[in-house]
């Protein structure tokens, strides 16, 4: 490696290449060089002058952070003329902060702390006029009288996060932080992602109510429980209850927190949460109505854990015993570890005797899973996503990263910052169309005709990587003839996008030297969710855009541990690591491994579960975390079904709208109670710590698994998470390289992984695909449409989705304070123009309504929605968007089209109380 | 500072075109003190005659107002200049008879700038002046740097003092030469260093 030698404080040193004088002394820990506006990983600005050194030969000082040492460059930070200054800046801001004394906002204020370091004494010039305080915002407090200026947290919105919110406005001695217009920042575009409070370094932005002043029994390092990005984080701790969240160094994040990891984790300290197992009363006959959790004792007696578990195991022993395993059934959780996954799947695969084991992955990712595994032989993502930094070109379709992946989406916008081009293509115009080079806001379902038409282009113009499908593919005529139907002019028309646009887009992916592929739930929930993502793979393959750094295919997953809790086997098609049950060498495989006959049925999914207890054929159940009462489709159908059922047993942290069904519920241990292994997005493998300990008699997730399984008459004996994962390595080859140690002490590791030492592969596929030829199959796709469109009497297309600050049902983060305060109510979008023909003022109720279900709620304004398009999230129980949708299935992922449905919209209505 | 610029634009054309029209030999004929050629000197204050005077480079303050200025206004005589703008220094009368050149100034803590020179005479406050000076730094300081920003408007108050709180201005003065990041903040101490050193009588 190239280094440059130079002289610090008369000791020679050697720098980097790139490396600053000030990072080269901290490496060498020759010198301790004051420093205020720098931050590692941040771009260096000069501004504060704390880090002046004297170099010889120069005529004034140089900021040691954003100097970078020369050959045989002399360099003092301890001379006379270099201290005098470097006092003299930490007198001049010491001077201006609140009784020109230390921060009384923090008690790591880097400031008081250099002035510690360098003995300052009282400093002798004026304070200056402070300017106001600012508590507007639920999460943060912004306390000017100690800001120095460092633009510290101008760097981190608008270069780091790119939320672009905060400024430094005015000159001079009267420059000043603002938000957005000099607004209050709870009242300004800011996002809540903290980002700014993680970089002051002085208090001057700090987490709300004073909690930055708490000092810490301990930290405890973690990873956030929301979604699948894998933020690592460090939790502080004070006497048995979380007092804030930082963000840690991980391969996914880099410090980076967004507002439910960062301010959304109070929801563990609810009065809500479960504390004692409960028993339904004998007199508490099931209904399909949502039970309020505050009359919970209507319903529900508590109960000892022997006698809930007993009862739980004889329940499921009964049906099991009289009915056949089969008429067992249990929803796991992809929130869960991947031991309390790898547990839960094997209850019901040897406890049961059923493969009738699945969860939310269905209604998440299934078909862009089906897609890959038919075509690559792979369900899990070929590259991370923050190789969108490697790319040349950046291609998401139907996802919100900003609003759903909002670590990812920051990658996202520092590569646009960097000049890479974005492809949006989604019907929405979301957070990230702003930074988007393309943005293809097309007709919702027109997903496949799209598609095709780049690829129709891409052959036509001959832009097709013919060596990379000649060497790694099959079936490329079949996709050729196919989209040969797709010409742009015949297309355009049909989603929406200018005929030109679309050829455009199409060279730009095709030509560029690396294009990454990123998508979400708007390709996959869609009953042609599998042809979607075909379309991807297809158009991914033949431009050989993929097995290079900065290229592949990647389904943003949405679960914190969607990826590992698929890969553990919680679903009804394979064991762990994909194996498919109803092949029999698998079947014996598990069979001696776990010693135990299996059923070789095909388990069912989701939707198909709650279709079996209306046809009496499935007749108790097992959810664990999962809350189907708000996240099926078509809720009254899925309430219905669980009203059916002869034997439900809930385990989880809040008694759920799903735990008001149930016959026992289960208190279960909350993310930073628990510690077991996670896997992100990235395929990355990631350690959570347990931080605090479950409340009252709540137990951990694994321990009552494991209950329930001995008293089903299996002989288990763990004693914790690390050691059924020594079992999962055994169960699942591509991560039998990563050990419980490894985990501890790296706290990330990206599978495949199989052998010890292994490093992990972040980019796969790079020689070929896990398939019997080791080919790719384009498999090609027709245009079809959605299940249920439009008409004069449903004349609207109801789409659903998630938002930023609330997780999926909402059973978490809508008991978070600070995410409840800043979206506490549920919301419709629609489109300014069809407000207005309804005669509806933003803010005021609408009520909509499907074949399935009626909705009120409160309208928002909203210009990236599409006229004629009406877009909810689906969180809320007083206004519950799946009560709307269809549970008509994809007939390969069995995903429900939750993203498309016909509805009516009309003005006014009575929106709901919340239930809970 | 625009103007500044816009003013020193209009001084290379028009050198370029005396040069031009009579010659480079025309040019270099004028000059004092071993010094070649001709300098526009924009004169301020205290004079009969303000305004632009193209003058001999190398000429000096005292020769300059003489015979360029038309003296010094009725009833004022000289006290003190700042040979380049506010950000100059200031230098006493007594140092008149420098040349007002690039490379003379220097070692008395100043500099000849663009030119824009300014007279003050016995009826002005040189303090007062280096106060104003200071003010218009702090309003001119961009903000982005400690010294600047802070060390202009901590300067104000200690100026504003009957006293001045010497040493402290000067601890104060060196950090704002030697650690600002442009000329504004490194250069905005240079009025309140000459008024202690040249007009010491004064605070």
């Amino acid at each position: 490696m190239e280094t440059i030698l130079f002289e610090l404080n008369g000791q020679n040193l050697e720098a980097l290449v790139g490396e600053s004088i000030l990072q080269a002394a901290d490496r060498a820990g020759v010198a301790d060089i004051p420093r205020l506006c720098y931050k590692e990983g941040y771009r260096t600005d000069g501004n504060c002058r704390s880090c002046v050194v004297e170099i010889e030969g120069e005529r004034v000082l140089a900021p040691s952070c954003c100097r970078y040492p020369q050959q045989g460059m002399k360099v003092n930070s301890i001379s006379e003329r270099a201290v005098h200054s470097q006092k003299m800046v930490l007198e001049l801001l010491l001077a201006d902060m609140p009784e020109s004394g230390k921060s009384p906002y923090t008690p790591n204020s880097e400031l008081d702390e250099w002035v510690e370091k360098l003995g300052i004494s009282k400093p002798r010039f004026s304070r200056r006029v402070q300017p106001a305080f600012d508590n507007s915002h639920p999460a943060m407090s912004v306390n000017l009288d100690t800001c120095i200026q460092c633009t510290r947290c101008v760097r981190a919105c608008r270069e780091v996060q790119v939320n672009d919110v905060i400024g430094m406005a005015f000159r001079g001695s009267h420059a000043e932080i603002v938000f957005d217009f000099g607004d209050p920042m709870g009242d300004s575009t800011c996002v809540g992602c903290g980002e700014c409070v993680q970089a002051c370094p002085t208090g001057a932005l700090m987490p709300a109510n004073d909690v930055g002043l708490a000092v810490p029994d301990k930290k405890v390092e973690s990873v956030c429980p929301y979604c699948g990005v894998g933020c690592l984080l460090t939790y502080h701790v004070k006497e048995g209850k979380l007092l804030r969240v930082d963000g840690r160094e991980g391969p996914a994040n880099h410090e980076r927190l967004c507002v439910k990891g960062r301010y959304g984790f109070d929801y563990v300290h609810h009065p809500d949460r479960l504390t004692k197992p409960l028993i339904r009363r004998k007199d508490a006959p099931k209904t399909i109505e949502l039970l309020q959790p505050k009359d919970w004792q209507k319903v529900f007696r508590e109960a000892t854990w022997e006698e809930a578990l007993d009862f739980a195991a004889d329940g499921f022993s009964k049906i099991r015993d009289e009915n056949g395993p089969d008429a067992l059934a249990a929803f796991g959780c992809a929130k869960g570890s991947n031991e309390e996954a790898y547990l839960l799947q094997k209850l019901v695969r040897t406890g049961f005797g059923t493969n009738n084991i699945d969860h939310c992955t269905r209604l998440c990712h299934a078909s862009s899973v089906n897609a890959l595994l038919e075509g690559i032989g792979s369900g899990a993502v070929s590259n991370p996503f923050t190789d969108v930094t490697e790319a040349e070109v950046i291609f998401v379709i139907g996802a919100n990263p900003i609003g759903n992946h909002p670590v990812a989406a920051t990658f996202m916008k520092n590569a646009v910052k960097a000049g890479k081009k974005l492809i949006l293509v989604d019907p929405r115009r979301t957070a990230l169309s702003r930074h988007a080079t393309y943005n293809l806001q097309f007709r919702p379902d027109t997903d496949v005709a799209l598609l095709n038409s780049l690829m129709h282009v891409i052959i036509e113009e001959n832009l097709c990587d013919e060596k990379y499908i000649t060497e790694h593919t099959t079936d490329f005529e079949k996709l050729k003839s196919n989209v040969a139907d797709y010409s742009p002019e015949k297309v355009a028309p049909i989603c929406g996008i200018p005929e030109e646009t679309l050829r455009e887009v199409a060279r730009t992916f095709a030509t560029a030297e690396s294009a990454i592929i990123l998508w979400g739930m708007g390709i996959s929930q869609h009953i042609h969710g599998t042809d979607n993502s075909r379309c991807l793979i297809a158009l991914s393959l033949m431009t050989g855009q993929i097995g290079r750094p900065g290229t592949g295919l990647h389904p943003l997953r949405g679960q914190n541990n969607v990826q590992g809790t698929s890969d553990m086997g919680l679903i009804p098609m394979f064991f762990p690591d994909y194996k498919s049950v109803t092949d029999p060498e698998n079947k014996k495989w598990f069979e001696d491994f776990w010693k135990t006959p299996l059923n070789p049925k095909t388990g069912l999914t989701v939707v198909e579960i709650v279709d079996a207890v209306h046809s009496g054929d499935v007749r108790g159940m097992y959810v664990e975390g999962e809350n189907p009462a708000m996240s099926d489709p078509n809720l009254n159908h899925a309430r219905g079904a669980l009203s059916m059922l002869d034997h439900l047993v809930v385990q989880d942290i809040f008694l759920t709208e799903t735990a008001g069904f149930a016959d026992v519920i289960f208190p279960a241990s909350a993310f930073p109670e628990k510690s077991g292994t996670f896997t992100n997005s990235n395929r990355q493998v990631q350690l959570g710590r347990q931080a605090i300990n479950p409340p009252g008699d709540a137990r951990q997730d694994w321990w009552i698994i494991q209950e329930v399984a001995r008293r089903l008459g299996l002989d288990w004996s763990y004693d914790g998470p690390e050691q059924i994962f020594t079992e999962i390595r055994k169960a699942t080859p591509s991560m039998a390289g990563i050990t419980w140690e490894r985990l501890q002490k790296e706290h990330s590791v990206t599978y495949p992984c199989s052998k010890e030492g292994d490093p992990g592969e972040a980019i796969v596929f790079r020689k070929g695909f896990p398939t019997v030829n080791k080919k790719a199959r384009f498999v090609p796709a027709k245009y079809t449409h959605a299940d249920e469109m439009p008409d004069e009497e449903f004349p609207f297309v109801f789409i659903t989705s998630r938002q930023l600050e609330h997780w999926h049902t909402g059973s978490m983060t809508r008991r978070a304070t600070v995410l409840n305060a800043i979206e506490p109510y549920p919301v419709i979008h629609v489109n300014p123009d069809d407000l207005q023909k309804l005669g509806v003022e933003p803010g005021e109720a609408v009520t909509i309504e499907s074949r399935r279900g009626k909705i009120s709620t409160f309208a928002r304004q909203d210009q990236g929605v599409q006229r004629g398009n009406l877009f909810m999230s689906f969180g809320y129980n007083e206004a519950a968007a799946n009560l709307i949708t269809s549970s008509v299935l994809d007939p390969f992922g069995k995903i429900p089209e939750v993203k498309f449905c016909a509805v009516r919209i009309s003005a006014g209505g009575n929106p709901e109380m919340r239930i809970g | 500072m625009a103007l500044v610029s816009d003013i020193a634009d209009r001084i290379v054309v028009m050198y370029k075109g005396d040069i031009v029209e009579k010659g480079a030999k025309s040019f270099s004929s004028h000059g004092r003190r071993g010094r070649k050629g001709l300098r526009a000197f924009s004169v301020s204050g205290r004079v009969q005659k303000p305004g632009v005077h193209l003058a001999p480079a190398g000429i000096s303050m005292l020769e300059l107002i003489d015979e360029y200025c038309g003296g010094m206004l009725n009833g004022h005589s000289f006290y003190g200049y700042f040979p380049g703008g506010a950000s100059g220094g200031m230098l006493p009368a007594s140092l008149g008879d420098l040349p007002l050149d690039f490379d003379t100034l220097q070692e008395h803590g100043t500099f000849i700038g663009s030119a824009a020179v300014i007279v003050f005479s016995d009826q002005d406050s040189a303090r007062k002046l280096a106060l104003n000076a200071m003010r218009f730094f702090e309003h001119e300081s961009c903000g982005q740097c400690t010294p600047c920003r802070v060390g202009t408007a901590k300067a104000i108050p200690l100026m504003e003092q009957k006293t001045w709180n010497k040493s402290l201005l000067e601890e104060l003065s060196q950090t704002m030469e030697d650690a600002s990041i442009c000329g504004l903040g490194q250069a905005a101490p240079n009025p309140l260093r000459c008024v202690m050193k040249y007009f010491p009588q004064e605070v």
